[in-house]
């Protein structure tokens, strides 16, 4: 049981940074969710139709995640706001169908026979990606984005071009989904198209908007609490949904950056410095 | 700098910008020379923000043509103008607020080398822009403020920020829009001496500004525009004392600008 509802906890908590890492660059994405059945289905095919090893079939559907994003995001990155929200939610539900009519992966019926994931391999991942996130937060294309997502305009006028780092760090977002969507898949042993609608993509949001989303550390918080707090407290199991609204709608007022709200600098000046 | 220049940095030919059926540059030609501390004045709206606006790509131009260090920039995105040497201030004074003053610096320093976009910069790059970085923040005073957040600086540091950030772009023209906007005498003052000092560092200047004294100082030409057009040009004495200057400024009075 435990290992359950710690096996589900990283997978929201991947999902969560695969919102986070778009969300570096001022685009919310409510595409997550289409991305994690593409990585599932795409490591799906790979392990069971083609008797792929795990490691490589996860990388691949990470990847393949990734390229389609590309493909979406290229026409749409550039949206603002309220605009890429709507093609966000219009991918997620695009996926679905298309999910659901292909023969080849189960259609409706659903998909299964992939096994091998657990515990260990999810607590991986996230140790993975967690380094990812930390190094590339030390770094000069955390600025970048930063600088994308406070002022468009005034980063391209630095010579920053906007739109493929926004591109990018929708691939990446993608990315992370996909490896979530793998893992996901090889722990069930059988998914359906319909595990993976709209409002799994808006809870993963929530999470971000809960924990905080000026560091890697908030989204890791949302998405533990709000996995494992209903799993633990009976009472909140029986009114998760409305536990988990009030709790949106109490931070959204009393902290709208989340509860983990700082932003560590990239770069701190030595004292020593300052003066030579 | 070991690039070979043309004696005319950048070159604006009938460059005409409209906003539906307003006009806000009219068929407007300009050279800002190799070396030279460009001044453009004129009564507010005018037509000089919007100007620098097409010049750098905020906006596109409807017609005319714009070329900086021979390269036609007339309807280049502005990330590709910001990399050719092009750097601007902004008139309202737009820094990343949720950054330290260092980091709104380094953000500005690493696309000079090239084009592409480098995923891990090298050490060297690092120390590289982390140099440039301090360089440009010295020369604006702002060191002992590097770590504090760009948010809390004042007034006047805010302003100079801006400055440093574009100069850490390493441009070859620098367009200030405005800068002594808003700042007291001293300060003004201390403005003049930074822009005498960062003209070692830029091979051009062009300077939106209403102060006359800051005009006076610093500007070898002087530019005025009103009502989108170009009404002269000449040495800082001569444009000011020009009759159509004056009654941009002031009607028909006679005194003239202060």
């Amino acid at each position: 049981m435990i290992a359950d509802h710690l096996f589900f906890a990283c997978i929201n908590v991947l999902l969560a940074w695969s919102v986070y890492v778009v969300l570096l660059s001022g685009s919310l994405s409510f595409a997550q969710g289409a991305f994690m059945a593409l990585g599932c289905y795409c490591a799906g095919v790979l392990t069971v139709k083609l008797g792929w090893p795990l490691l490589p079939s996860f990388l691949i559907a990470g990847l393949f995640s990734a390229t389609l994003a590309m493909l979406v995001g290229y026409p749409t990155v550039k949206l603002k706001g309220i605009y890429l929200i709507l093609v966000t939610l219009g991918v997620t539900v695009c996926v679905r169908v298309l999910l659901e009519n292909f023969k080849f992966i189960g259609g409706v019926g659903g998909f299964g026979g992939m096994q091998g994931a657990d515990l260990n391999s999810a607590l991986w991942t996230v140790a993975f990606v967690a380094l990812c996130l930390y190094v590339f937060s030390k770094g000069a294309l955390q600025r970048v984005c930063d600088a994308v997502r406070e002022d468009e305009l005034v980063a391209s006028a630095m010579g920053i071009d906007v739109a493929r780092v926004k591109l990018y760090s929708f691939a990446c977002g993608a990315f992370i989904a996909g490896l979530a969507g793998a893992l996901y898949g090889h722990y069930m042993k059988f998914v359906r198209p319909e595990n993976f609608d709209a409002s799994l993509s808006i809870y993963v949001v929530l999470y971000v908007v809960l924990g905080g989303v000026n560091n890697l550390w908030g989204p890791l918080l949302g998405a533990l609490v709000m996995t494992l707090l209903p799993e633990y407290i009976r009472v909140l199991a029986e009114w998760r949904p409305t536990v988990f609204g009030l709790a949106i709608l109490i931070i959204l007022l009393v902290r709208p950056q989340g509860i983990l709200q700082f932003r560590t600098n990239t770069h701190r000046l030595k004292e020593s410095l300052k003066n030579g | 700098m070991g690039d070979i220049l043309p004696t005319s940095l950048l070159s604006i030919e009938h460059l005409s910008k409209d906003f539906g059926g307003i006009h806000a540059i009219k068929d407007f030609n300009l050279e800002v020379k190799a070396g030279e501390l460009l001044g453009v004045i004129g009564p507010n709206g005018a037509g000089k923000t919007a100007l620098l606006n097409t010049i750098t790509g905020f906006y596109s131009a409807s017609h005319g043509q714009i070329r900086f260090n021979s390269h036609d920039i007339t309807s280049m995105p502005i990330h590709q103008i910001a990399r050719l040497g092009v750097g601007r201030t902004f008139q309202n004074i737009r820094l990343f607020k949720r950054m330290s003053v260092l980091e709104n610096v380094l953000v500005a320093c690493r696309r000079t080398k090239s084009a592409s976009m480098h995923f891990f910069s090298s050490k060297q790059d690092k120390e590289e822009h982390l140099n440039t970085a301090l360089e440009s923040l010295t020369m604006l005073n702002l060191m002992d403020k590097a770590n504090q957040s760009a948010a809390s600086l004042s007034y006047g540091d805010a302003r100079r920020l801006e400055i440093a950030r574009a100069l850490a772009g390493k441009p070859k023209l620098l367009l200030l829009d405005e800068p002594a906007a808003g700042m007291n005498e001293s300060e003004t003052l201390a403005l003049i001496e930074d822009i005498q000092l960062i003209r070692q560092k830029v091979i051009s200047v062009m300077l939106i500004e209403h102060d006359m004294n800051l005009i006076r100082k610093l500007s070898s030409r002087v530019v005025a525009m009103h009502f989108g057009l170009k009404i002269c040009e000449g040495s800082a004495e001569e444009v000011l004392r020009h009759p159509e200057v004056m009654s941009a400024y002031l009607g028909d009075d006679d005194e003239r600008p202060t």
